[in-house]
């Protein structure tokens, strides 16, 4: 199986193998292919044999009476059976590691909305039906949509993820050769469907730099999303500096919500009594629908930002939480406003990377 | 055609009839005559006509819009027809041919019309809710013909997916669901009645081991219409719900989910495409046994695997949500259970071919259907399971590759039964013959024009053409080039079996009782039938496709059928 997979070689009929996914998922399309034609050629011979060795030979024949074997059925059972197992446990395990992304990879946003593809880097460069990456680089790319189901294809990475309203799906992938590959949208979602299209353009890491350094940046989704939690008010409930004691702890007085700080991957529990660990998703609803989670101990006090703030100015709001360290409580009260946090250089290693 | 070809109703029961064939005088169609006499008939022949009528308008309104399709893809850029007007015209083909031609044409056609002949019944338990049937077919059919009239009928795709299909088209999905709504309970109350059908009017003597493997299939597709399309209704009506009054089942930012709506919708559409294989299935299994004179191999492993498939293709529904968002696990069951469905028709394919074997195989043109289907289906199914595999289904997920693949197992599968039970049974339905020369080449067409439609498809799929897509780039196009040079062919081939059926009901030659010289209840009758099927209740002795014992018309002795 491991030398199926050292294959990197130019099939004809596949896209290129741009990622390092490709030559998994062409070694597992020839293994298909492979038993498939067997079994398409197998069956049809035997038609074909059958049918001309046995072909009527005069108006009153009948066939024989030869019509049961347990020894066949048997055997025409298993051996598919075997083949179809091994298939799926081969499937399962690329499957597996198409949707498992490793900690390392760098951290994109993509929005998808009728009837084009916003992403942006996490150095803060912003496109449009376009991605611009390094080569050999892994790079998760977490993902909504503003209006209806789109879903994001890559041919030549062979992976794709769909893209959704009201919740983030995610995807991943290394590419793995300099080029221009398709980016297509593959969920019907409307009249343009057909021309939600784009490229992703893979560069070797000298180009990359230089590709960054040409296009203007407004900011960073980090500090863009300091920004927010400012001007939102954010603070307001949950800066936890005002003598509100520990994080989380619930029924101080004057303290409406709970501290933010650390609490991406935190685990914390519910007023249902359910324990939940906080990530992406759990961050988006609480701002956009905060009634669904309280967490225990806590007043259902917070109001929606449903409508105050559009995708892309959630997913920079949570990178932002998830740049915000643990702090014991004896620090709380020396931190001061989000605000005026002083932000580390922007560079392209550092911000994005998953806590 | 010439009066010297060969006329098969000289060969019938293993011994040569010397007779010409007459056809009968009062048989079901001569037995009353006027509109009335057929739209409020009660006879299930008659009403098997009136599905035959039914089916054949949908499958034109639907091969109408593939032809659109086919020809606007025939360049890269969009340009035969509008983005928006493609997107109405592959909605409406898949609504039309999924759920009012490929659910409905098998069972409503073949099963009603032979399938109580076959028992050795006079008609279906409930002869007046199969008539309903027929009118909630035509009435869901007219609501959505009034949608595409009205309206250019909706743009969502046949599978309606939130929240395009419920908070973004301005397109006509209301009617259509409704129409497929009304439609679902002609499907559930044609399952009901050949159920009750076959547990008790079966005549003495026919045992459920003695059952033709025709109506074991049916049963079995009955069982997933019964226990199915409930479930589709009730998501159609919470789409309209949703449309009309925004209760937010499937809006997230009321805190409802659009993938509900995937998992609701496909947990009935799996099971619906065995609603459209199985009875397919069921015809290859007679015609196999027909034209090799000889038992089909393995009875039992046939009769329990189409149950079997009925049974777990009610659990694999998730491989349409594998890059859904749904959890991986989730992809790893329905994966495995996925490929466990694929084991029965395996061994189906297997049992057929093994037929074959010391058969005597004739090659008169319903077998070629039934041989050009153990073909099609086999690379249809294989495709299958490259589908449930995990790791290559997300690479080719919604690409030309899934395209492929359904249309190989729903045309390459489906059609080929009906088309192949049709020119098997016409003679019995009808008393005539029709040309064996046209028949064949209608045959030879539709088996070249349709892989030259679809293998292509293949491909475009693995190169990652997404469907669903009427612009795509330039490097496309010689695949799509044959693609609808193959679709251009398979038209053809549709289209002159209407003509030289049509022609044979005045101009064929009369076929007799049995010319195909074939072993089955239904041969034992008249062509055409009388109105109660037997002019007396056979008592069957002889194991199904018994082509050594006598046949049951030599049982009786006396004439069963007058010839001259």
């Amino acid at each position: 199986m491991l030398s199926f997979m050292a294959m990197a070689f130019q099939l004809p009929f596949f896209p290129e193998q741009a990622s390092s996914f490709a030559p998994e998922v062409d070694a597992l399309t020839l293994w298909l292919i492979a038993f498939s034609t067997f079994f398409a050629v197998l069956i049809a011979g035997m038609v074909l044999i059958f049918a001309v060795k046995y072909k009527r030979r005069h108006p009153d024949e009948v066939g024989t009476e030869f019509h049961e074997s347990a020894l066949l059925e048997v055997t025409w059972t298993l051996i598919p059976l075997v083949i179809v197992l091994v298939t799926f446990v081969w499937g399962a395990k690329v499957y597996f590691r198409l949707y498992r992304p490793p900690a390392g990879a760098v951290e994109y946003q993509v929005v998808g909305k009728q009837w084009m593809w916003k992403t942006q880097h996490p150095t803060g460069q912003r496109e449009i039906n376009e991605l611009h990456l390094p080569v050999g680089q892994a790079v998760k790319l977490t993902m909504t949509s503003e209006d209806v189901i789109h879903s994001f294809f890559v041919p030549a990475f062979r992976t794709k993820m769909d893209v959704i309203p009201g919740r983030y799906t995610t995807l991943w992938f290394t590419p793995t050769k300099p080029g221009r590959y398709h980016l297509f949208c593959t969920e019907l979602c409307g009249v343009e469907h057909s021309r939600m299209i784009g490229w992703v353009s893979v560069l070797e890491p000298e180009e990359y730099q230089k590709w960054l350094a040409s296009v203007p940046v407004p900011a960073t989704p980090l500090r863009q999303g300091a920004e927010l939690f400012s001007r939102l008010s954010c603070a307001g409930c949950h800066d936890g500096s005002d003598g509100l004691g520990a994080p989380g702890t619930p029924g101080a007085p004057g303290g409406r919500g709970p501290s933010l700080h650390g609490i991406f991957g935190r685990e914390i529990e519910l007023a249902s009594g359910r324990r939940v660990r906080v990530d992406e998703n759990f961050l988006r609803e609480s701002i956009l629908d905060p009634a669904a989670h309280v967490a225990v101990g806590w007043q259902p006090l917070m109001p929606t930002y449903r409508g105050q703030i559009d995708e892309e100015g959630v997913m920079q709001l949570i990178s932002y939480l998830k740049s915000l360290p643990e702090e014991r409580a004896a620090d709380l009260a020396a931190l001061p406003e989000p605000a005026t946090v002083v932000l580390p250089p922007s560079s392209a290693a550092s911000e994005g990377v998953i806590r | 055609m010439s009066a010297h070809e060969q006329t098969p109703s000289e060969v019938s029961t293993g011994r040569a009839q010397t007779a010409v064939p007459i056809l009968p005088e009062n048989n079901y169609l001569t037995a009353a005559h006027g509109l009335k006499s057929w739209l409020l008939t009660v006879d299930h022949k008659r009403i098997g006509i009136l599905y035959l009528i039914g089916v054949s308008f949908y499958f034109l309104i639907g091969s109408a819009f593939a032809m659109l399709m086919r020809f606007e893809l025939l360049t890269p850029q969009g340009d035969l027809l509008s983005a928006d007007a493609y997107n109405h015209a592959f909605t409406m083909h898949g609504v039309f041919m999924v759920f009012f031609f490929l659910i409905p044409a098998i069972p409503g056609v073949l099963g009603n019309f032979a399938l109580p002949i076959m028992i050795g019944a006079k008609d279906v338990a409930f002869p007046r809710l199969n008539l309903l049937s027929w009118y909630l077919f035509m009435t869901g059919g007219a609501f959505t013909l009034y949608a595409l009239l009205s309206a250019g009928g909706a743009d969502t795709g046949w599978t309606f997916y939130p929240p395009y299909s419920s908070l973004y088209t301005t397109s006509a999905v209301i009617p259509i669901g409704l129409g497929v709504f009304i439609n679902g309970f002609a499907s559930i109350l044609t399952g009901v009645n050949f159920m009750v059908t076959v547990h008790r009017m079966r005549a003495p003597g026919m045992t459920w081991f003695r059952l033709p493997l025709f109506v074991w299939g049916q049963y079995a597709t009955s069982l997933v219409m019964v226990l199915g399309t409930p479930v589709i209704a009730i998501t159609l009506v919470l789409l309209v719900f949703e449309r009309l009054f925004h209760f937010g089942f499937f809006d997230a930012a009321k805190g409802g989910d659009p993938v509900l709506f995937q998992h609701l919708f496909w947990f009935y559409s799996h099971p619906a495409v065995y609603i459209m294989i199985l009875p397919s299935m069921a015809v290859i299994s007679e015609l196999i046994a027909a034209f090799a004179r000889k038992r089909v191999f393995g009875y039992h492993a046939v009769a329990f695997s189409s149950i079997g498939i009925a049974v777990l293709g009610f659990l694999v529904w998730g491989h349409h949500l594998y890059v859904s968002s749904q959890s991986v696990y989730a992809g790893v069951v329905f994966s495995l259970l996925t490929m466990l469905v694929a084991i029965p028709s395996a061994i189906k394919v297997f049992n057929w071919t093994f037929t074959l074997y010391q058969g005597s195989v004739s090659y008169q043109h319903p077998m070629l259907y039934a041989l050009g289907f153990l073909g099609l289906f086999t690379i249809g199914g294989l495709t299958g399971v490259f589908l449930a595999t995990l790791g290559f289904d997300v690479h080719v997920h919604d690409t030309y590759f899934v395209v492929a693949h359904f249309h190989y197992v729903m045309v390459g599968g489906t059609i080929m039964g009906y088309l192949g039970g049709l020119h098997y049974w016409w003679p019995k339905m009808t008393g005539r013959l029709y040309s064996e020369f046209w028949g064949k080449t209608s045959g030879l067409l539709v088996f070249v024009g349709f892989n030259l439609t679809f293998f292509p498809q293949f491909l475009l799929g693995i190169q990652g053409m997404p469907r669903r897509y009427h612009a795509y780039p330039d490097e496309w196009q010689v695949l799509n080039v044959m693609s609808t040079a193959g679709a251009s062919i398979l038209g053809v081939g549709f289209i002159l079996p209407v003509i030289y059926f049509l022609w044979s009901l005045r101009y064929g030659p009369v076929a007799g009782p049995n010319p195909w010289g074939a072993r089955g209840l239904e041969w034992e009758t008249s062509s055409p039938p009388p109105v109660e099927n037997f002019h007396q209740t056979p008592v069957v002795v002889n194991e199904a496709y018994d082509y050594h014992a006598p046949s049951q018309t030599e049982l009786a002795g006396s004439a069963v059928v007058r010839t001259r």
